[in-house]
């Protein structure tokens, strides 16, 4: 596929280097090539959208970039996924530190059956034996970048599972920001809520976004074309078209693109 | 009448038998042994610790007390045994292994208690004699096997309320950049807590009513015990070793035994009930 004019287009048209750089990424499941030859570079503090019909590989590439494709087993990766110039899957990374450089905020709102608190100090507590005020200041810190502080610093005992989905998922944020990480991983956030929520977290990650490097898997094209600076399009395992959102929902370059995002695939 | 109509009835009738046995035989329980309580008195029943049954003295302090301390024993050595194997077979060990180990570690429950009492007897009470000294037959004796014998219900119960927990827990846990460990340790024992508080009563259950080991391996002496080499008598033990040969006062005193064995077992069962449910 490399010989495919798309492909030859894309390293013309996006920048070489980025603080995410992938380069000839290939990933298989067993005996099933989940993700072919992909090469990219995400920008610092930009907003990308990930799009593609289902089952095309967004969350396996989203979840190469912080190594949580590990837990699977019989998963077998080539090429070169560089964070900061660096590859995550040279032997000597550092998980950990991989990790909380790279957070990554599920499809389902998942906090952990403790309290709120609990759960936004989890990240912290496991690095090292924080002061008690230092947590404390950290919780306040990130539950107030989601704005979720002002709702819920009454009842910070109080069990998370008890939130709605939204204040749910804007936990699983803060939880997130709470390591202090780089980039920020969003795998389909917005799926479980409502679209007044989903506006909402979308006004958030444009708040972030001055902070953070933001990838974000979406089925939601307007939210893609809404949030993002940079849009990706993949399909059956290959990342079609990189590029500026605006070109690429204007102007894509190649059909099947053009075809994805006019709703052919559906 | 229809047949679909006659087999509902007489499954109804099945189940009715079953249920009505088993308030016949607490009704039969009471009915024998609260006399012998009403006649000595509760407390002069549970706290005395002299019992003489020929000489008219029922006190089965002592007894009470070994019972809680053996099966303390058990506790002390079977729940972190049972609670770390499970862990391991839940967590760190592939699928096919816990397939086939689990299995097997739930067939040790089906072995005999007497087979239990006899590898105590031949093969743990001389080490204990030898080693640490004292009769052999022990308190320690009867905590060390007891311990074992609760395993299969501490590690199959801990392993069913570890592998109920949702795999996004653990996945969110090492997103954060959380160890393995760290992860089972912070996120999936809590979360699993009511299943392993329920798995230790369930085990303290199976231990406080065990029988044929603990008379075999325990040393029988009724008296309060002053270390853990010396030899007790539980209450289970008491029941089986003189309902021989007891008669009147005597014989109710055993099935007023039976009401105490009855009211711990009863309460134990219904906090693992009550615990379990609170999810
Ligand atoms: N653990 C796994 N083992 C084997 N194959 C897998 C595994 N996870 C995903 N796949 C396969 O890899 C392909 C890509 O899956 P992936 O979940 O990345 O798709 P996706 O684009 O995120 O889809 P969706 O939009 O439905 O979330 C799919 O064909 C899927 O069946
Ligand atoms: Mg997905």
């Amino acid at each position: 596929m490399t010989t495919s004019p798309a492909d030859s287009d894309n390293s013309l048209q996006c920048p070489l280097e980025g603080i995410i750089t992938l380069r000839g990424l290939n990933l298989y499941y067993g005996d099933f090539h989940a993700l072919k030859e992909v090469h990219a570079a995400f920008q610092q503090q930009t907003i990308t959208a990930l799009i593609g019909p289902s089952g095309c590989g967004k969350s396996t590439l989203l979840r190469t970039f912080n190594r949580m494709n590990d837990l699977i087993p019989g998963v077998r990766i080539t090429g070169e996924v560089l964070i900061d110039g660096k590859d995550i899957y040279a032997p000597e990374t550092d998980l950990t530190h991989l990790r909380k450089k790279v957070g990554l905020v599920f499809q389902r709102p998942n906090p952990f059956p403790l309290s709120i608190y609990d759960n936004v100090v989890y990240g912290p507590r496991l690095h090292g034996r924080p002061a008690r005020r230092e947590l404390e200041d950290l919780a306040e810190h990130s539950l107030a970048a989601v704005q979720l502080w002002d709702e819920v610093k009454d009842r910070l005992k109080t069990p998370a599972l008890a939130l709605t989905e939204e204040q749910q998922q804007r936990l699983c944020i803060a939880r997130v920001l709470a390591v202090e990480p780089e980039i920020l991983l969003m795998d389909e956030p917005c799926s479980a809520l409502d679209p007044l929520a989903t506006l909402r977290i979308e006004e958030l990650m444009r708040e972030l976004k001055k902070l953070y490097t933001i990838i974000i898997v979406t089925h939601n094209m307007q939210q893609a074309a809404r949030v993002s600076d940079d849009t990706g399009f993949m399909y059956l395992g290959e990342l079609i078209e990189f590029g500026e959102t605006g070109q690429i929902f204007t102007r894509p370059r190649d059909e099947k693109t053009e075809d994805y995002i006019t709703g052919k695939y559906g | 009448m229809d047949k679909g109509k006659f087999v509902e009835r007489v499954l109804f009738l099945l189940a009715l038998s079953s249920i009505s046995s088993l308030v016949i035989i607490t009704i039969f329980i009471f009915e024998e042994g609260l006399p012998l309580i009403m006649h000595t008195g509760l407390k002069d029943f549970i706290f005395s610790t002299h019992w003489a049954p020929t000489k008219g003295f029922f006190g089965i302090g002592a007894m009470i007390v070994s019972s809680l301390l053996v099966t303390l024993g058990a506790m002390v050595l079977g729940v972190p045994l049972g609670l770390a194997c499970a862990i391991v077979l839940a967590e760190f060990c592939s699928e096919r292994v816990r397939r086939l180990l689990k299995p097997t570690l739930e067939l040790l429950a089906g072995i005999p208690s007497v087979v239990y009492g006899f590898l105590g007897v031949i093969w743990l009470v001389p080490l204990i004699r030898d080693h640490l000294g004292g009769p052999g037959l022990s308190l320690l004796a009867a905590s060390v096997i007891l311990g074992i014998m609760i395993l299969p219900t501490v590690i199959s119960i801990s392993i069913d309320a570890l592998t109920a927990v949702p795999d996004v827990y653990r996945d969110g846990s090492i997103a954060l950049g959380a160890t393995e460990w760290q992860t089972v340790r912070r996120v999936v024992l809590p979360a699993a807590s009511s299943g392993i508080i329920t798995a230790v009563i369930l085990g303290m259950g199976r231990a406080i009513g065990e029988t044929m080991a603990v008379i075999m391996v325990a040393g029988n002496a009724i008296k309060l015990p002053s270390s853990v080499l010396e030899p007790v008598r539980t209450l289970t033990s008491n029941i089986a070793l003189e309902l021989g040969y007891a008669a009147g006062r005597h014989r109710e005193a055993l099935f007023a035994t039976g009401i105490v064995l009855f009211v711990i077992i009863m309460v134990l069962n219904l906090s693992a009930t009550l615990i379990a449910r609170r999810r």
